[in-house]
């Protein structure tokens, strides 16, 4: 009888067998099966991939210089000898101008939201941990931009700014830190409540150990999650503000800016103006089902 | 039960189950939550399915009625309500079963209101559309419906909204709802579980009262054997989805057969142990994805031999008591 | 407490039970031993906001004044309704909630809510078990993980707290090669509660604070867990405060026992006087409520008609007079004080009486001298000189 009287004698193979009935998967070993089998998310992870390698590794992979402009090349259609999609406005080709074009869009795209999630969950996590008044300052200034929609709040911070990539990153990141802020707040205030946080409390532990053991466990995958749905979102945008021209400046290859020098050809070469407005509905939306397959894979029930 | 015309009673049975079986399938699992459930209630009888968490106890209870949620559950199995064809029957004419013939009371009785109608208003409500009379005599007997469940001041009460009664009150409201058509079966599952002992013994009472007085045949779902003792004139225990024994519930109180049943009652604490050691089960309850293909409690049963490997077989020891397990035969 | 040799088999934890080793050892002059845990005027009022300014309407007077102790080595059981304020007290007992007003007293220290120093070491001396085996574990965390959490704020290096961690999980039945990697969601629900109980431990604490800690396990379960917790309690030499809605557990549990209803404590007494001379109207309702279990002899008459009021503004007076058979005037007017018992003395407890609950070997014939046999009532009609007397039900 010296610990678990229940367990003493006979029955304890009994117990041990039970025990390991109820032993199941761990968290990520059952995410994986589930993303295993989620055909739409496979693929999509998988174009990404292929999008953002070409991007990093444009240099290696494309063909030909994306600035060397050829008057007599001039608006080709696709499937021209050495031009395979065929060359724009300025006569440099397509598909180079496509690939060395993701790594900006995608910088403009993702960066602005790493940035946000830093800021924007760090100020949800102080305020939904300390309440009160702080998270009454923080989450009210967050409802001042939230009053804003997006595209005119980013429309209006860069147009004060000015162009340049530098100030649509900034302009980008000031619209998504609010629904970052928002969602971290509420997933904090809703962990901050459970036992477990108090018992950690009452074993003692200050508040940044708790946060940092407790809080940012459970808190960063919702989070992490939602973030990485605003993706589509900023790539979007970065693009829109590219085209207004308050992003990046030509002759850069980036698909918004791209969009919009090519606007003029529309009538003469449809196609060809059209690639890199479908390169950033393409992105866009396997950002969009890669994040659903991944919320989707996440939402165990623990 | 497994022996449907037990001794002496010539009625037909009112409610006929037979290898009643309930699958839930999800993308990771596939739960057996019930695993061949056959048995029969006599009208004006009180069958009290007793068994813990996760044992299958609700889902059966649901299984009755085809409450379950509909891509996600199979259903397999036979069951009868006052000689027709639940499995067989269209939506609407189980609906209008659900109204008539039946009623059902939960744990939780806001899942039965209506938040944004007054309490009267939908007891009255359904008396008007399953009994087609009229609105004033529905309203007449809606405020008999709350006499009889004794709320106090029940013409105030008519006109309150279910979030202003008390947790009490709410419950025998929610009893007066599932009583407004005069149903011959009443289920109920766990209605006392989430109310204080005060409380809850008011409503067993009330419970048990109405039950003589309407005749009804009761099927309730309870964790708790006080509960059980309270209310109940047949116990089925219920283990891994199974109905393990089954007996009167004097029976099975004095004489418990299944070594579960046993467990249960010996790890029921009682002030007077003090100073004992409980006879507890050791373990936990199985895995309903995983269960053993022979008894579910074997893992846990200090009798446990080979035989418990195989499907027990199902055991009468009397007409009316049922035990399955290889010891009892 | 049988001394020593219980010391002994405390192992590791030597240092716990000789915390209340002289007091098990002094058997018989266990009443002179100070309380390891004291509270006065214990008090919390929870602000009810409402309308467009969000401003206080009301009050819900969660614990209003109570007084309690704790001996070292006994188990204070702590019964009552939901909304009666036990679970309050426990948080308010763990400095989990800042108390609106009341003196802690533990180990003879008075424990201040500013002091963070004092407050952490009381804190390690103190732990709470939550009702909910599952939200009462970090899901990311492996089981093993939060148990080392404890010893490791408190600057155990990883090593020891894993050390230790093992030591736990054998301690409460759990085989550590099988468990100690696993995810609070991998166990059943008595694995988590044995895991939460192991937490509790890891800070080799002299007092537990239960809160409802059985309530959630299935029966065949909870017989376990109860088990174990006496089994620890004997081993560590651990003092309970066990709070339950359960009366049965209560009773099988404590050595003493106190009732709380609105906030307020009605009865307290050693278990025996509580469960057979109980002498407040709401202890006797709330004892026979419980079920007979005996299909022969049903109850058939509800001790008590109608819900518990709203904690919300209770009623003014004695707050049981709106469900009391015996309300009177006084009782409209006057908040009874706890008073002893009439024509009890001061010693209920000790007088022979107590045969049935005495020489178990599980109180080591001291728990019941221990008690010092105070049997309180706050009742106008029951109590030392209250000038009513009206014999008990």
């Amino acid at each position: 009888m010296t610990t678990a009287p229940a367990l003493d004698g006979k029955p304890r193979a009994a117990v041990d067998a039970a025990q390991v009935a109820v032993r199941s998967r761990g968290y990520w070993a059952t995410v994986a099966l589930r993303v295993r089998d989620d055909k739409v998310t496979i693929v999509c992870g998988i174009v990404l991939l292929l999008i953002i390698l070409s991007a990093v590794f444009a240099d290696l992979i494309a063909l030909a210089d994306p600035y060397k402009a050829s008057m007599l090349k001039r608006l080709k259609p696709i499937g021209t000898p050495g031009y395979p999609l065929g060359a724009d406005e300025m006569g440099r080709d397509m598909l180079t101008r496509l690939i060395y074009g993701g790594r900006l869009s995608l910088f403009m795209g993702i960066s602005p939201i790493v940035i946000a999630f830093a800021i924007g969950g760090s100020l949800g996590l102080v305020a939904g941990f300390l309440g009160g008044r702080v998270n009454m300052l923080i989450m009210r200034v967050m409802d001042i931009f939230y009053a804003f929609p997006s595209v005119l709040l980013a429309v209006a911070i860069s147009g004060a700014l000015g162009a340049g990539i530098g100030n649509a990153i900034v302009s980008l990141t000031l619209v998504f830190i609010p629904p970052i802020t928002r969602v971290t707040e509420s997933v904090t205030t809703a962990v901050r409540s459970l036992d477990y946080v108090e018992a950690a409390r009452a074993s003692g532990a200050g508040s940044l150990t708790i946060i940092r053991v407790h809080i940012l466990s459970n808190v960063l995958g919702p989070v992490f999650i939602y973030a990485t749905s605003l993706i589509s979102v900023s790539i979007i945008l970065a693009s829109g503000l590219s085209f207004l021209g308050l992003g990046t400046e030509p002759p850069e290859p980036e698909w918004g800016l791209m969009l919009n020098t090519l606007r003029q050809s529309i009538y003469v070469n449809p196609w060809v103006a059209a690639l890199p407005g479908a390169m950033i509905f393409f992105t866009s939306l396997t950002f969009n089902l890669l994040s659903d397959g991944l919320r989707s894979a996440m939402d165990v029930r623990l | 039960m497994h022996n449907p015309a037990h001794a002496g009673t010539a009625r037909s049975p009112l409610v006929r189950a037979e290898d009643v079986t309930v699958r839930f399938e999800s993308r990771d699992a596939t739960v057996q939550a019930v695993n061949s459930v056959s048995f029969t209630l006599d009208p004006g009888e009180v069958l009290c399915i007793l068994g813990e968490s996760g044992s299958g106890k609700s889902v059966t209870l649901r299984a009755l009625m085809r409450l379950l949620p509909p891509r996600r559950s199979f259903l397999t199995g036979r069951i009868e309500i006052g000689g027709r064809d639940v499995l067989a029957m269209s939506e609407r004419a189980l609906a209008d079963l659900r109204g008539t013939e039946v009623g059902m009371i939960f744990q939780e009785p806001m899942v039965a209101f209506d938040p944004v109608y007054s309490v009267g208003r939908q007891i009255t409500e359904t008396i008007v559309r399953h009994e087609g009379v009229g609105r004033p005599e529905a309203t007449r007997r809606a405020l008999d419906l709350l006499e009889r469940v004794r709320i106090p001041s029940p013409a105030r009460r008519l006109r309150a909204y279910p979030h202003e009664l008390s947790g009490g009150m709410r419950q025998r409201a929610m009893i007066a709802l599932a009583l407004s058509c005069r149903p011959s079966l009443l289920l109920a599952d766990e209605p006392t579980t989430a109310l204080d002992a005060t409380v809850q013994i008011q409503i067993l009472l009330l419970l048990r009262e109405l039950q003589r007085e309407l005749g009804m045949a009761v099927i309730f779902v309870t964790h708790d054997v006080g509960v059980a003792v309270e209310i109940a004139d047949r116990i089925a225990v219920m283990y891994g989805g199974r109905f393990v024994e089954t007996g009167p519930v004097g029976q099975i109180m004095r004489d418990p057969r299944h070594p579960y049943t046993r467990g249960l009652l010996t790890s029921t604490v009682h002030g007077s142990l003090r100073g004992t050691l409980l006879e507890a089960i050791p373990g936990s309850p199985p895995d309903m994805t995983r269960l053993p293909p022979g008894c579910a409690f074997a893992p846990r049963c200090r009798y446990a031999e080979p035989r418990c490997e195989a499907p027990p077989p199902a055991v009468d020891l009397s007409p009316r008591h049922m035990v399955r397990c290889v010891r009892a035969a | 407490m049988s001394g020593g040799a219980d010391t002994r088999a405390g192992g590791t934890r030597s240092e716990g039970a000789q915390g209340a080793g002289p007091q098990g050892g002094g058997a018989r002059s266990g009443s002179a031993a100070p309380p390891l845990l004291e509270v006065r005027d214990l008090r919390k009022h929870f602000p009810v906001r409402g309308g467009i300014l969000n401003r206080t309407v009301a009050w819900v007077k969660a614990v209003d004044d109570v007084d309690l102790h704790v001996r070292p080595g006994e188990v204070l059981g702590i019964v009552g309704e939901s909304g009666c304020g036990k679970s309050t007290t426990a948080r308010l007992l763990m400095h989990l909630i800042r108390a609106d007003a009341g003196r802690v007293t533990f180990d003879g220290a008075l424990v201040q809510a500013d002091d963070a120093a004092g407050l952490r070491e009381v804190r390690r001396q103190m732990q709470m078990v939550f009702q909910d085996s599952y939200s009462s574990l970090n899901p990311r965390l492996p089981i093993e993980e939060t148990i080392m959490f404890g010893p490791k704020v408190h600057g155990v290096s990883a090593g020891a707290a894993r050390e230790r961690a093992r030591e736990l999980f054998t301690l409460v039945g759990l085989d550590p090669a099988q468990f100690i990697r696993r995810y609070p969601h991998e166990l059943s629900g008595g694995q988590r509660q044995r895991v939460n109980i192991a937490r509790a431990l890891a800070l080799e604490p002299r007092l537990l604070i239960l809160d409802e800690a059985v309530s959630a396990l299935d029966k065949s379960v909870e017989a376990q867990v109860l088990n174990l917790l006496l089994a620890l309690r004997r081993e560590l030499g651990l003092t309970y405060v066990f709070i339950s809605h359960d009366l049965n557990v209560v009773q099988y549990m404590s050595d003493r026992v106190l009732v709380m209803y609105l906030g307020k404590v009605v009865e307290i007494g050693p278990t025996a006087d509580i469960y057979e001379r109980m002498q407040h109207p709401y202890t006797e309702a709330l004892l026979s409520a419980m079920p007979s279990m005996d299909p022969d002899r049903r109850t058939e008459r509800p001790p008590l008609t109608g819900d518990p009021p709203n904690p919300i503004n209770p009623p003014p007076g004695c707050r049981f007079h709106t469900r009391c058979r015996f309300a009177d005037d006084v009782c409209r007017r006057a908040e009874p004080r706890l008073a002893p018992v009439q024509g009890a003395g001061g010693g209920t407890g000790g007088d022979g009486r107590g045969g049935r609950d005495g020489g178990n070997d599980r109180n080591g014939g001291n728990g019941r001298n221990d008690t010092g046999g105070s049997h309180l009532v706050a009742c106008h009609m029951r109590a030392v000189g209250s000038g009513h007397g009206l014999a008990p039900g």
